[in-house]
């Protein structure tokens, strides 16, 4: 846990997120090594739940670094995202001018337009020094937030700096590393996308979902763990609007062990199916009948791999 | 860096114009990114060399099946890659690395003959497009279906010209508003400070406004022959004109040709449209194509208040209840869905089809689209003001 050094080989890279029990593949692990190589943005795409958000935090964690994380929104602006001067202070500072008598307006402009009244949001606070190294700049879901958002983020990624208008350019002496996600509600430009490396995080297959869960989950019995994904990998072949992602198989785990089921049943499965499953159309789909098919097919294919 | 990866270099550039032609976009840029990365990765393996050529080349998820095949194809070749890795490494340098690449030289070949014999469509028909006012009128009123090529070239010149004015809704951003409710108070601050403080001029902020993307759904079945050409040169003016269209053709399956359609010039575009469509003219099955695009479309493009036209005459050809779950999962997934059915030109159309029938309680909008008149209606339409007459209901109540 003391290594906090960046990894220096792609092996290297698999054994650092597995000590945050982040067990990713062999190809994520390639990417973000690259990426930490190369200093360029880390662009994650994939469905809802398979641990997008999740790489920043690991990073930050075991590279002991400041995770910076930006939530995108509709209508995000620079205001919110970049800076805002502190009107109150700028006001009262005005106005000590004015009794004082100062009477140049230049210079009174040049302090109050400084620094000091600088009120820093994410993306300028992730391009100053920080004493335990660059820090992580998550910028979360980008696909929620507009094109003309995505236009000045171009600056950032590219080069790092941003331009305040009043102060002039700010430059990170060490470019944080940026891990931007999207969950595809809407294409982001090929421009953006050109700055950064792209990664598709899919659905994990059954044996790493499994170490996974026994990670993320560690008092669960080896047979319930063992349903458990083989039923969610199962349902994620069904014809459904909106597959469970490995989220969803935490928390349905997480719901198992505290109800102190051992092992799956119909009745239970349909009575948690709200943990893993969350369209109606989806849940009316799966009804009692289809819930056991599902599961003696499980249940046969695990005894035969016994 | 410049002796070892002379040969890797080469085949980079040549595994990049093989991804290029198979149709991803590849620059110049990738290429230096490429030999960067496989200088820093320092692969060991294939694996780890396939995902470093993943992590620079591939952007979009739709792609890496295009680069596993190329990648397969290009590389196929046992040791190959254990050999341009061994290039990598400035140690086990040896002239034997200097044999030329095989499977390079045929995947160039594959890939890059048939790439010129670009489809040249000839049959332009010389048309005098200086109608006289009474041809123009006819023109206007005139059924596409009963039109003659000279008449559908003059058509499509129209509908090239057709303004669109701007429909547009408020996002939430914030912009100057003169009579906005927002102090904008960046702007007044550094307003009154030119005026040494002393005056307070309050600036406002409103909502700022911007169009709203639509998403064209276009049948191209055998009983929409006639139409669909003109309504994709009248998608294709909608695309030019306005920044977020997406535009999809369906007959017996859905086909994305919004980067087809992109391309300035009309003809082109539908060329590449067509050269995209497999079902051209087939059978209708609009309840399994619009389960298709809600499933793997409607949450990608019909975020921030899309407007959906749905352009197809309803004549499912099997219509049951999977149709009416569709339409009414798309209806609640956008803004607005109009339907364009080019089958309301007769006066006396009701609503008799299974099909339509099951479709019309799902629509905000049913209008005729099957002349150049009913066109410019739908461009009106589309710019907000609320349409007379075109209450689907009023359909539904004429044949109960």
């Amino acid at each position: 846990m003391t290594d906090k050094t960046l990894p220096n080989s792609i092996d290297s890279t698999l054994d650092l997120l597995a000590r945050a029990d982040y067990i990713a593949d062999r190809s994520l692990a390639t990417v973000l090594y690259l990426a930490l190589k190369m200093g360029r943005p880390l662009f994650v795409e994939g469905e809802a739940g398979v641990g997008k958000t999740e790489i920043a935090k690991v990073l930050a964690t075991t590279l002991g670094r400041r995770l910076i994380r930006l939530q995108c929104y509709e209508g995000l602006d620079v205001s919110a995202a970049v800076y805002e001067w502190n009107y109150g202070a700028q006001m009262i500072a005005i106005r000590l001018a004015e009794a004082e008598g100062e009477g140049d307006k230049a210079r009174l402009e040049h302090d109050v337009f400084s620094e000091r009244f600088l009120i820093k949001r994410p993306l300028l606070q992730a391009l100053e020094p920080d004493p335990a190294g660059a820090p992580v700049l998550l910028i979360d879901e980008i696909d929620r937030t507009d094109e003309a958002f995505e236009a000045f983020l171009l600056e950032v990624l590219a080069d790092f700096q941003v331009t305040v208008p009043e102060l002039g350019t700010v430059k990170a002496p060490h470019p944080p590393i940026v891990v931007v996600t999207s969950n595809r509600t809407r294409e982001v430009h090929d421009a953006l996308k050109r700055r950064c490396l792209y990664h598709w995080v899919g659905y994990p297959d059954a044996a790493r979902e499994l170490k996974i869960l026994r990670a993320k989950v560690p008092g669960i019995a080896k047979k319930l763990s063992e349903q458990v994904v083989a039923f969610v990998q199962s349902l994620r072949k069904e014809d459904l609007f909106k597959s469970p992602g490995v989220a969803e198989t935490l928390d349905w785990a997480g719901a198992l062990t505290e109800l102190d089921v051992v092992a799956l049943d119909p009745a239970t499965v349909s009575d948690t199916l709200g943990v893993l499953l969350k369209y109606q159309d989806d849940i009316a789909r799966l009804d009692g009948t289809k819930v056991k098919a599902l599961l003696d097919e499980v249940k046969s294919e695990l005894r035969a791999a016994e | 860096m410049a002796a070892p990866e002379g040969r890797l270099a080469e085949n980079i550039v040549y595994f990049a114009r093989a991804l290029r032609a198979a149709g991803m976009p590849v620059g110049p840029g990738s290429i230096l990114d490429a030999l960067e990365a496989l200088n820093v990765a320092r692969v060991g393996a294939r694996d780890d060399f396939y995902w470093t050529l993943h992590a620079v080349f591939v952007k979009r998820h739709e792609h890496t099946i295009l680069f596993d095949q190329a990648f397969r194809i290009f590389f196929r070749k046992r040791g190959y890659i254990e050999k341009l890795i061994a290039s990598m490494i400035p140690q086990t340098l040896e002239p034997a690395a200097k044999s030329p690449a095989p499977g390079a030289q045929r995947i160039q070949e594959a890939l890059f003959s048939g790439l010129n014999e670009r489809a040249q469509d000839e049959s332009e028909i010389e048309v005098d497009a200086r109608l006289t006012i009474s041809d123009r009128e006819v023109l206007q009123k005139k059924d596409f279906a009963q039109m003659t090529a000279a008449e559908i070239a003059a058509a499509k010149d129209a509908i090239a010209r057709l303004t669109l004015p701007l429909d547009e809704v408020r996002t939430r951003r914030l912009t100057q508003n003169r009579r906005g409710h927002l102090i904008d108070i960046r702007r007044t601050l550094r307003a009154s400070m030119k005026a040494g403080g002393a005056v307070i001029d309050l600036k406002y902020l409103g909502p700022r406004v911007k169009e709203p993307p639509i998403v064209a759904l276009l049948d191209i079945s055998g009983s929409m022959s006639e139409y669909t050409r003109l309504f994709l040169h009248f998608l294709h003016a909608v695309t030019d004109a306005r920044k977020r269209v997406t535009t999809f053709l369906f007959g017996t399956r859905l086909t994305n040709v919004t980067r087809a359609i992109r391309q300035r010039d009309p003809d082109e575009a539908l060329a590449a449209c067509s050269a995209n469509v497999a079902d051209w003219s087939g059978g209708t099955r609009i309840a399994s194509s619009l389960h298709v695009f809600n499933k793997q479309w409607a949450r990608r493009v019909l975020g921030q208040g899309a407007v959906v036209l749905l352009i197809t005459d309803g004549l499912e050809r099997d219509p049951d209840d999977t149709l009416a779950f569709e339409i009414d999962r798309l209806h609640r997934s956008c803004k607005r869905l109009i339907w364009l059915n080019p089958l309301l030109r007769f006066h006396a159309f009701e609503a008799r089809a299974k099909g339509v029938q099951t479709m019309l309680p799902h629509v905000d909008e049913l209008r005729p689209i099957h002349n150049l008149d009913s066109m410019k209606e739908l461009v009106r339409a589309l710019s907000g003001v609320p349409a007379k007459g075109y209450n689907p209901k009023d359909l539904l109540k004429q044949v109960a």
